[in-house]
């Protein structure tokens, strides 16, 4: 069980590193608009628009 | 005065835009039918750039597409480029539009691919919640106007986006928010799983040296969620006491400090209960209710803002005998303006050439044009009718009567004394008799278990922290706020939902909010075949009597008119069908024919035309400000439900009287005549004089409805200021509700609204009340512990969150 000592903190290291990348995720706005994304996805083209 | 379709209109409606094809304007191409030119482009550009598929779209609205078919130069000019345009490092512009008609998924499809019609056009990005296009291009190869204008013939008419700035603030505030909410809930999750390994350990033991692990790992977690993401409710409650005021944050930061001090003695102690995944849990819960509290609140009008959009963005000024083009803000007074039939005026001035007609709705609520001559003195925000005046500038900008009347509004939308809602003015009872509760308690238990007694306090002290009495009314509120979007009725603040629970003084605007808002065929007694010489001559002219004649028969079909001659402020004559025809004012008409026909229209407050053909008077027509359809209906039942219904307007006091008896309304309830000075001089008297629902209680709300910049300062005034469709900008920013469905009808809906979604809010206070009641019980009688009160929090919180969600506030979906 003393395995825990160790396997606790590591895994509230983890946690830190999620967090971090969310903090950073919320800070660089991918949080600000979260509806014309969901629309943007629906009628992406199959083909980029500099192949023409 | 509805059109139907009858002869003249064409079977198949306009391939882009889905509206009826009038054959005079119909367009055929590539075997399609236009309604006009407009949409020939728009369809042009669209199937050019290989988007068809735009039309099979299936969400694609069936709306008019707008177009407004202006040249947009002014956003390439120097002063617009500094205020709106930034350059990225690759060496590409940025800027950000407001576009107009944004609806759907579709016009995201449409917007988005921006880049396949506009060559040099790298990014166009749409935020659809905002009707916002961030555009990136390159600038050696286009410019902005070229963009606008393709937006523009698209049928979405772009605009400035001035809010920028204020919008930045506000998106950094909601950033740093959901980081904090973040932070707390991963904090909130892990101290759970540490408890429940805690609790769970202390049903079927746990090692000593385990259990003193595990409560140092919660202190040491949730420690920074105290001081970071959970500092805000400290410094919110401490503001609050040193301004001598009690607000909820103060119960809340009681029970946050109570349980971490006793959690952490309690950790270094190494025995007795710890609450420190209770505090976890309420830190993220209690962020969540702010955020959403945050997100359904209004943010302050900016006055220099409203100028920029309700004033042109050019003006044509006339230096030593030449016409040059400048930004409106450069215009300053000594100034001379050339400004033609259809412009908007920049700033105020007299006039020095030329005589017109003017049309000073959007800043008196004036509905009939007024005359002005060489001499009088003309306003920023009007717009000439009819022919060009050069106008001397004496004010400018911040200065003009525009400026002065917006900066009313900034100040007006400042000035309001937030409503106190409900669940503040009852936090003092609610610290008051937690305090007094915990002390009972450690009182009670003092004489029979000294140790205990602290301990049994603290857990009543933690245990009604009031987490779900926090988020009952942000969390009901948000969710009719969502619904009430999805009808069309715009709430940007949650307060106004709580203060038109009750029924006080509803003032109507009367242009343009219970009326159509232009000039329209109201009555016309005289044969049908009239109707196609009258329109036949009227085709030649610009005045607003011709327009409102097309307007009312669109199905009739008008033959051609020779020799026709129009006389300024008077009518117009001409032969249809070799048949001499005059329109006019009675008096111009009745001295060119054998006389007969009266002077005045039977109902007073419509402008009267006759007819005459041959010399003889064969109809009579009134000219005025139809009612919207609905409004009638809506009216009596506000009247029925109790509110004080009165009409407040610019317009000439016996047309708001006349308008008033079609409402149903006693005339004493209308004021005519009234200037936006006036309005607001009314509004602030009503608020002064309201009664109080009860002794001691909140006044009676005084509510101004409007659409004009000229009921904006009223709006800002009022307990709760409402913005119809159509409306200016200025009376948008400047409301609480903005009613997107045009007209009246959508009020009866938003007050019933808002008096459900009170009481529902109310239900939830209960039920979070009873949750803390249970807690105190079982902390005076001492059999609360940690993991009681660990499952009664959050329990009471997600009672309060589904109650919110299935709550009936407005319908869920349009009728």
């Amino acid at each position: 069980m003393s395995v825990l000592f160790v396997l606790v903190p590591v895994a509230l290291a983890l946690v830190g590193i999620f967090v971090a990348a969310y903090a950073w995720s919320a800070r660089s706005g991918q949080f600000d608009d979260l509806t014309t994304p969901a629309m943007r996805v629906l009628h992406e083209d199959p083909e980029r628009p500099e192949a023409h | 005065m509805t059109s139907t379709p009858t002869r003249g209109v064409t079977a198949s409606p306009c391939a882009h835009c889905g509206l009826e094809v009038l054959s005079g304007d119909r367009r055929v191409s590539d075997g399609r039918t236009y309604c006009c030119a407009g949409c020939e482009t728009a369809a042009t550009i669209i199937r050019q750039s290989g988007l068809d598929g735009f039309y099979d779209l299936p969400e694609r609205r069936n709306e008019r597409v707008v177009t407004s078919g202006r040249s947009y130069a002014e956003f390439d000019h120097a002063s617009f480029v500094t205020a709106h345009v930034t350059r990225t490092r690759e060496g590409l512009a940025e800027a950000a539009l407001y576009l107009e008609g944004v609806h759907c998924a579709s016009c995201v499809w449409l917007v988005e691919r921006l880049p396949l019609a506009v060559r040099g056009t790298v990014r166009a990005e749409l935020d659809v919640t905002r009707a916002i296009v961030h555009l990136a291009w390159d600038p050696e190869r286009t410019t902005l106007s070229a963009i606008a204008r393709c937006l523009d013939r698209l049928g979405y008419p772009p605009h400035a986006y001035r809010g920028r700035r204020a919008a930045e603030a506000r998106r950094a505030e909601e950033r740093a928010m959901l980081t904090r909410i973040g932070i707390a809930g991963a904090i909130a999750a892990n101290v759970m799983t540490i408890a429940l390994a805690l609790y769970s350990g202390f049903f079927s033991g746990m090692d000593g040296e385990f259990v003193r692990y595990f409560r140092w790992l919660s202190l040491v977690l949730v420690t920074p969620a105290l001081l970071w993401p959970g500092r805000g409710f400290f410094t919110g409650a401490i503001a609050a006491l040193r301004a001598g005021q009690l607000n909820m944050d103060v119960p809340i930061a009681i029970a946050l400090a109570a349980g971490f001090a006793q959690g952490a003695v309690n950790t270094w102690r190494d025995s007795g209960p710890i609450y420190l995944d209770a505090v976890g849990t309420l830190i993220f819960l209690l962020l969540v209710g702010r955020y959403l509290q945050h997100r359904a609140q209004r943010s302050a009008a900016d006055a220099a803002a409203l100028l920029g959009a309700l004033s042109p963005a050019t003006a044509r000024v006339i230096e030593n005998a030449t016409v040059r083009e400048l930004p409106s803000e450069a215009v300053l007074p000594g100034m001379l303006l050339d400004v033609r039939a259809g412009d908007t005026l920049a700033a105020d001035g007299v006039v020095e050439r030329g005589a017109s007609s003017l049309d000073l709705a959007l800043l008196t609520g004036e509905s009939r044009p007024v005359s002005v001559d060489v001499g009088a003195r003309v306003f920023a925000g009007t717009v000439n009718l009819s022919s060009p005046i050069e106008v001397r500038v004496d004010e400018s900008g911040m200065t003009s009567r525009l400026g002065r009347l917006l900066r009313d509004v900034e100040l007006g939308s400042r000035e309001r004394a937030p409503l106190v809602l409900f669940a503040d003015r009852m936090s003092f009872y609610f610290v008051a008799a937690v305090l007094l509760l915990a002390g009972l308690t450690a009182g009670l238990w003092w004489s029979t278990d000294p140790a205990a007694a602290l301990d049994h306090a603290i857990a009543l002290l933690v245990v009604t922290c009031p987490c779900a009495l926090a988020m009952a009314t942000p969390l009901s509120v948000t969710v009719a706020i969502g619904r009430a979007a999805r009808l069309g009725i715009l709430i940007k603040s949650g307060h106004a939902l709580e203060a038109l629970t009750s029924q006080g003084t509803l003032f109507l605007d009367k242009t343009g909010t219970v009326t159509e808002g232009r000039l329209g065929l109201v009555s016309w007694r005289g044969a049908d075949d009239v109707r196609s010489q009258v329109l036949a001559l009227e085709r030649h002219s610009r005045h607003p009597i011709a327009a409102a004649f097309a307007a009312a028969w669109p199905e009739v079909e008008a033959p051609v008119a020779t020799e026709v001659s129009e006389v300024l402020g008077a009518g117009i004559e001409g032969l249809v069908a070799g048949r001499r025809v005059l329109v006019g004012r009675p008096t111009w008409v009745r001295e060119r024919v054998k006389g007969g026909g009266p002077v005045r229209h039977p109902r007073r407050e419509l402008t009267p035309v006759l007819v005459a053909v041959d010399g003889h008077i064969v109809a009579q027509a009134g000219f005025g400000d139809p009612l919207r359809p609905g409004a009638r209906a809506a009216v009596e039942s506000l009247v029925r439900a109790g509110w004080e219904v009165r009409l407040l307007s610019g317009d000439a006091p016996h047309v708001v009287e006349g308008i008033a008896s079609a409402l149903g309304l006693d005339r004493s309830r209308a004021e005519g005549g009234a200037t936006p000075e006036r309005k607001r001089e009314v509004i602030r008297v009503a608020r002064a004089t309201a009664q109080p629902l009860h002794r001691g209680g909140a006044l009676r709300p005084v509510v101004m409805v409007g659409d004009g910049v000229n009921d904006a300062a009223a709006i800002a005034s009022a307990t709760v200021g409402i913005a119809v469709r159509g409306g200016a900008e200025a009376s948008l920013a400047a409301a609480d509700v903005y009613l997107a469905r045009g007209g009246v009808g959508a009020l009866e809906e938003l007050i019933e609204g808002a008096r459900r979604t009170t009481a529902i809010i109310r239900r939830n206070m209960l039920i979070a009340l009873g949750y803390n009641a249970i807690g105190v019980t079982l902390a005076m009688m001492g059999i609360i512990d940690p993991l009681f009160a660990a499952i009664l929090m959050p329990t009471s919180s997600l009672t309060v969150v589904l109650l919110a969600w299935q709550g009936r506030t407005f319908p869920r979906s349009a009728p």
